[in-house]
């Protein structure tokens, strides 16, 4: 009883530190990725191209005045970045990264992810109710309703993706894709689960209802210091999770062909695909601009959700009439294909717009120019 | 011995929260203390081996409509709320309904046999699934019927007050 006490303890310890060094890590990267995609060096003077950076700011947050609202309603504000801060730790809990390299491997660990996710919310609502601050209600009512909405496009997909073998749990999942990785069964999930994934996390083509240029902060925007630390990290630890159930639902996790079968290799397997999705993630951050909140809205509702119902009825179908692997996957790319180039021509359609205008208009004035001139 | 004493902690968390709940004057934090109270249900579900319910209950209630609680009560004028009233004249009602409800559970908790803490475990996932979806499709489904009616309610009552058809 008392042992069993003390080895979670150094399990949860270890956890935590390891996230926390993942958060250093993915801080800096971010930077430097941004900074590649804009020419620019990031920051270089705190360390070797500098890796200290992200060190220093840690340690810089945490001695800030920690400043709370007169008018705040205490109890909230305190709570809150706690009830946003343990959920996403928590679920790290069934997070395998090798065959048996979980703090504790759950017959029912997706699900537990799923559930588990959803309580941060009331956390990011609780921030924007407790600060007393009309820009942070109005992110808190964003937050509300942004992530609400992709939940459950996030849901369908992960459903998709548990009826493949018959299993929540997450060890099963990748062993069910060493044949082949459910990405290439389920194009149209992993592209789902990415951009609901993104837009769970509130990264930045979905970064609504913290928007500097709109809310100013949302929520946290009376935060500062170590309360607004912990709020910095969860969102960093969501994003890695987002990214490492990508590896492990759709790229294959540890099981991969052609590498040997070891403990390490998987777990740097995992790593390795993990960093990866978080360098699509920043990349997302560095070329796309905010959405507005109605286009927002209309994405998930219009766009994500009906996909993820066509996800699930094509796999559906797949198990229900047991049709070759190849069909689900032509089927699913299609779909993927025809919605990749939809939205395509619906975001270049201004500037086409204009330039057939002023093209239009150029060849009236030529005509005009040459009729004159005979 | 472990399971008794986490039982208790888990039924102070549903207890502690359901008095919360009726004993604040403020509407969100009674809300966030239904929560707490809805969380010890999850872990009382948990002590009774029954896994999945738990995690539906965290989903279902923490995430989902607490949150829509909290958006309807910031989407409300608060000065309405913060008046510090607690009653109305329904309260003889609500009174006589609370009393009715807690006989008959005290007299369904006392009739019923048991007790006894066991470490059985209940049916897993796959056992659920199979029979909701052969033995109990219909009433499963009279039950989504029943959702979704409500929801077209709630549009139609919605679209009903700006005018529009």
């Amino acid at each position: 009883m008392l042992r069993d006490l003390i080895v979670i303890t150094i399990q949860v310890f270890a956890l935590v530190t390891a996230l926390t060094a993942v958060v250093l890590s993915l801080v800096w990267l971010e930077r430097k990725t941004l900074a590649r995609l804009q020419r620019r060096m990031g920051p270089m003077v705190v360390g070797p191209h500098g890796l200290l950076q992200p060190v220093a700011d840690a340690l810089k947050l945490l001695v800030k005045e920690d400043i709370i609202p007169a008018l705040a309603d205490k109890p909230l504000f305190w709570l809150a970045p706690l009830v946003v801060f343990v959920p996403s730790f928590v679920i790290w809990v069934t997070i395998p990264f090798a065959q048996s390299f979980a703090v504790r491997n759950m017959e029912l660990g997706l699900f537990f992810i799923v559930a588990f996710s959803v309580l941060s919310i009331v956390g990011v609502v609780m921030a924007g109710w407790g600060s007393a601050n009309k820009y942070a209600v109005l992110g808190g009512l964003r937050s509300a309703a942004q992530l609400i909405s992709y939940e459950i496009p996030i849901i369908m997909v992960v459903i998709a993706v548990i009826m493949l073998p018959h299993s929540m749990n997450l060890v099963t999942i990748v062993e069910g894709q060493r044949a082949i990785p459910y990405a290439l069964l389920q194009p149209l999930g992993l592209v789902i689960f990415l951009l609901a994934g993104v837009a769970e996390v509130g990264r930045t083509p979905f970064d609504i209802y913290f928007a500097e240029s709109e809310v100013m902060g949302g929520p946290f925007i009376e935060y500062s210091g170590a309360h607004w630390a912990v709020f910095f990290l969860a969102e960093y630890v969501n994003t890695f999770t987002i990214a490492v159930l990508a590896a492990l639902l759709f790229l294959g996790g540890w099981a991969f062909p052609l590498m040997p079968e070891a403990t390490w290799v998987g777990f740097l397997g995992v790593l390795v695909k993990a960093y990866l999705v978080v360098l699509v993630i920043f990349w997302f951050r560095g070329t796309f601009p905010r959405l507005r909140i109605d286009q927002l809205m209309s994405f998930g509702w219009k766009v994500l959700i009906p996909l993820s119902f066509v996800n699930f009825g094509l796999t559906a179908a797949y198990l229900f009439y047991g049709l070759s692997r190849w069909s689900l996957a032509l089927a699913s790319l299609f779909v993927t294909a025809a919605v990749a180039y939809t939205i395509y021509r619906r975001m270049t359609w201004p500037a086409r717009a204009t330039a057939e205008q002023r093209l239009a208009k150029a060849r009236a004035y030529r005509r005009v120019e040459t009729t004159d001139a005979r | 011995m472990t399971p008794l004493v986490l039982f208790y902690i888990a039924g102070a968390f549903a207890l502690g929260g359901a008095v919360g709940v009726v004993g604040t004057r403020n509407v969100v934090h009674a809300a966030l203390f239904l929560l707490v109270a809805l969380m010890g249900v999850a872990g009382i579900y948990l002590l009774l081996f029954a896994e999945f319910l738990a995690l539906v209950q965290v989903l279902l209630y923490g995430g989902a409509i607490i949150i829509v609680v909290l958006f309807a009560l910031m989407l409300t004028r608060l000065q309405e709320f913060s008046s510090g009233v607690m009653e109305n004249k329904q309260w003889p009602i609500a009174a006589l309904v609370s009393l009715g409800a807690f006989i008959l559970i005290s007299v369904a908790v006392a009739r019923s046999q048991g007790g006894a803490i066991t470490d059985r475990a209940g049916p897993g996932v796959l056992l659920l699934g199979e029979s909701l979806f052969t033995q109990w499709a219909i009433p499963f489904e009279v039950a989504s019927v029943l959702l979704l009616v409500a929801l077209i309610g709630a549009i139609v009552i919605a679209r009903s007050g700006e005018g529009e058809p």
